[in-house]
């Protein structure tokens, strides 16, 4: 059985491991998340929000042509036409709403690509509440369409100058922000990292995918359990949802998908499960990757999406416990699978979806086996990667 | 008992505690600063384990810990010039760290390391009292270790007395919601919650800290409280020093309200 228990662990991971300065914050959290998210009132306001203004629910759809050239049923759960382009947003419409219902003022969020950034200023706009998104300084000149978004939106972004610049030390300055703001600030957290209760916290936002792909596989494959789910993993929200209410079927193969960047092996990576090793990152006791003496490291992938050093605790403990099959995959694996889903469904997917995809070329399946991928995000905001590569992938087989 | 458990049976009154972070500004600075603290007459120093994701420290200490890093400061280094330390002084000396280093090296390992090389006690600000309680405290006693757990403002009456209960050596005043170095001075707002922590009559001595960084606020901190805490304050004076022990010296005369060397 996986669950979490009342301290906010999944087995040995998890947990709230905060400065004391954090502590009300992190407790009233704790006390009232669940209390929260199960009042009447607060779910009719989130499943209408969800409907009208994210799009919800999102297609299941069967890819035909991709079905046939792996020899199996694929479905993809089509997360990449949410409002703003990913599954970012069912989480960031959750803990707003519970934001207001905690009395909170003002709202903080780190991004690493932008896309949990643009999500929060999306719906602080909304809210007409105020946003202010930390990220890193590497990452504001790499991502600069999703900086302007975000300032379009009326959010404020301010740039983590700390350590290596980039999603890890955007998380430490939002957390370092929430420290010196603990009255009045609400901190939204992209990803089922942190400290508990956020992990579990988010799932849940998120566990609206899983839901739907039950209740649509039904409909459209007369079988609620498919028999893979494939999802891409970072801090791994996209994954946590359409995971979450297959976690104890036991028929349902997860497998998630990790950034091997330049390879598992080149120094250049962020496959924590293979790399990684028990320890602690941004409070939650989890993988990470860090040097022997305990300084995290940091890792790399094409897709800033991925590329963070930890894992969420649910994903540690479900590859731990062997429930969940992790799978690296490269740059250039990721890149070849974007186009061959640009080219055989017309879907530019976002490269951190990518990988998931590159998976299909790793798994071992049965012919007409039924998979589903969550889509977890579209391509507009990686244009200019991949046409930096279009010369190596443009004759790629179709 | 440990020095600083010695250290506050002697005196109860304007403790002097200096931070610092090991291999900063040179790597191999840390003897040097802390004998030259314990020259000029302050009581305690805790000594900085420099980390790449030191969640409650601002800037001029995350940027000590960076450079700090860069110089190539470990904690196997760190336990070595701790040795030397201890042939030439007894100040009392407390390691601060984040609980992610002490797991990597190994819980029991790191506890017979720091009583080996002569350390008196631990600041880990994200170990959490749960999580203490249920491993760790044991450890700590066995070795005779001094641990101190931080309070804020914002921290419930009840919370403070299990603060209490688990603190040994002293309890870390946490003057303002801040990470460290974030503000100076002292409001009437602070004054109220360090007079409220005063009537608790807690068993363990406190210091204050974020925010001491001169002679006048470390004077109104220790009207309150047994003492206090400066550490990025020292950190600027040690960042712009030609010569680490002078500024040392220099510095603690002047928070000590002597007349600074020339």
């Amino acid at each position: 059985m996986i669950a979490i228990d009342e301290r906010g662990y999944y087995g040995e991971f998890g947990g709230a491991f905060i400065p004391e300065m954090l502590y009300p914050n992190i407790e009233e959290l704790r006390n009232s998340y669940l209390r929260i998210m199960q009042e009447p009132g607060f779910e009719r306001e989130f499943r209408a929000l969800l409907r009208d203004y994210v799009g919800r629910p999102t297609p299941l759809y069967l890819a035909e042509r991709l079905s046939e050239q792996y020899q199996a049923s694929i479905y993809l759960k089509r997360e990449d036409l949410n409002h703003t382009g990913a599954h970012k947003i069912n989480n960031t419409v959750g803990q707003i709403l519970l934001a207001r219902r905690l009395g909170k003022k003002r709202i903080i969020a780190e991004t690493g690509a932008g896309q949990h950034g643009v999500a929060t200023a999306t719906v602080c706009a909304l809210m007409g509440m105020p946003c202010i998104v930390y990220m890193g300084a590497v990452d504001i000149r790499r991502q600069a369409p999703n900086v302007a978004r975000m300032r379009m939106l009326g959010a404020e972004v301010r740039p983590a100058t700390s350590g290596s610049q980039t999603l890890k030390d955007a998380t430490n300055e939002a957390i370092r922000d929430w420290i010196n703001n603990p009255e009045d600030t609400h901190y939204i957290i992209g990803s089922v990292v942190g400290p508990h209760p956020y992990p579990d916290m988010v799932a849940r936002f998120q566990s609206v995918i899983s839901e739907e792909i039950k209740a649509q596989l039904r409909e459209q494959a007369g079988r609620e359990n498919p028999d893979l789910i494939i999802a891409c993993v970072g801090g791994g929200s996209n994954a946590a949802g359409a995971f979450y209410h297959y976690l104890n079927e036991e028929a349902v193969r997860l497998i998630a998908v990790e950034a091997a960047g330049l390879g598992v092996d080149s120094g250049e990576s962020a496959a924590t499960s293979v790399l990684g090793s028990k320890g602690i990152i941004h409070g939650s006791r989890t993988l990470l990757m860090q040097t022997p003496d305990g300084q995290i490291v940091e890792p790399y992938s094409i897709s800033a999406g991925l590329d963070y050093p930890g894992i969420g605790p649910l994903h540690a403990h479900l590859i731990a416990s062997g429930r969940a099959e992790a799978i690296p995959i490269t740059d250039d694996e990721a890149l070849a699978a974007g186009y061959l889903l640009s080219r055989r469904e017309g879907i530019i997917p976002a490269l951190e979806t990518a990988h998931a995809f590159a998976a299909l070329e790793k798994i071992q399946f049965r012919r007409d086996d039924v998979i589903v991928i969550n889509l977890s995000g579209r391509g507009d905001k990686d244009l200019e990667t991949y046409i930096n590569h279009f010369e190596r992938f443009k004759s790629q087989n179709t | 008992m440990n020095r600083v458990q010695q250290l506050f049976a002697r005196r109860q009154r304007d403790i002097l505690n200096i931070y610092f972070t090991a291999g900063f500004p040179g790597l191999h600075d840390t003897e040097r600063i802390i004998l030259a603290l314990a020259r000029a007459g302050a009581d305690l120093v805790e000594v900085g384990m420099p980390y790449s994701d030191p969640l409650a420290d601002g800037p001029t200490i995350q940027q000590s810990g960076q450079r700090a890093l860069k110089n190539g400061m470990t904690l196997p280094l760190l336990f070595e010039q701790i040795r030397a330390v201890r042939l030439k002084s007894d100040i009392p000396l407390v390691l601060m760290g984040y609980f992610n280093q002490v797991m990597q090296y190994g819980e029991q390992r790191f506890i017979d390391h720091c009583v080996e090389s002569g350390i008196d006690g631990l600041i880990l600000p994200d170990l959490p009292l749960y999580e203490y309680e249920q491993a760790f405290r044991e450890m700590i006693s066995r070795a005779g270790l001094s641990i101190s757990f931080l309070i804020t403002p914002q921290t419930p009456e009840t919370r403070i007395r299990k603060v209490d209960e688990l603190s040994r050596g002293f309890i870390y005043m946490v003057a303002d919601a801040s990470v460290t170095g974030a503000r100076s001075g002292i409001s009437d707002k602070q004054l109220a919650y360090f007079g409220r922590i005063n009537r608790m009559a807690l068993k363990n001595p406190r210091l204050i800290g974020f925010g001491i960084s001169s002679r006048e606020t470390f004077e109104q901190a220790c009207r309150y409280a047994n003492g206090a805490i400066i550490g990025s304050a020292f950190i600027r004076a040690l960042a712009e020093a030609d010569d680490v022990e002078r500024a040392a010296l220099n510095f603690v005369r002047g928070i000590r309200g002597e007349v600074a060397a020339g």
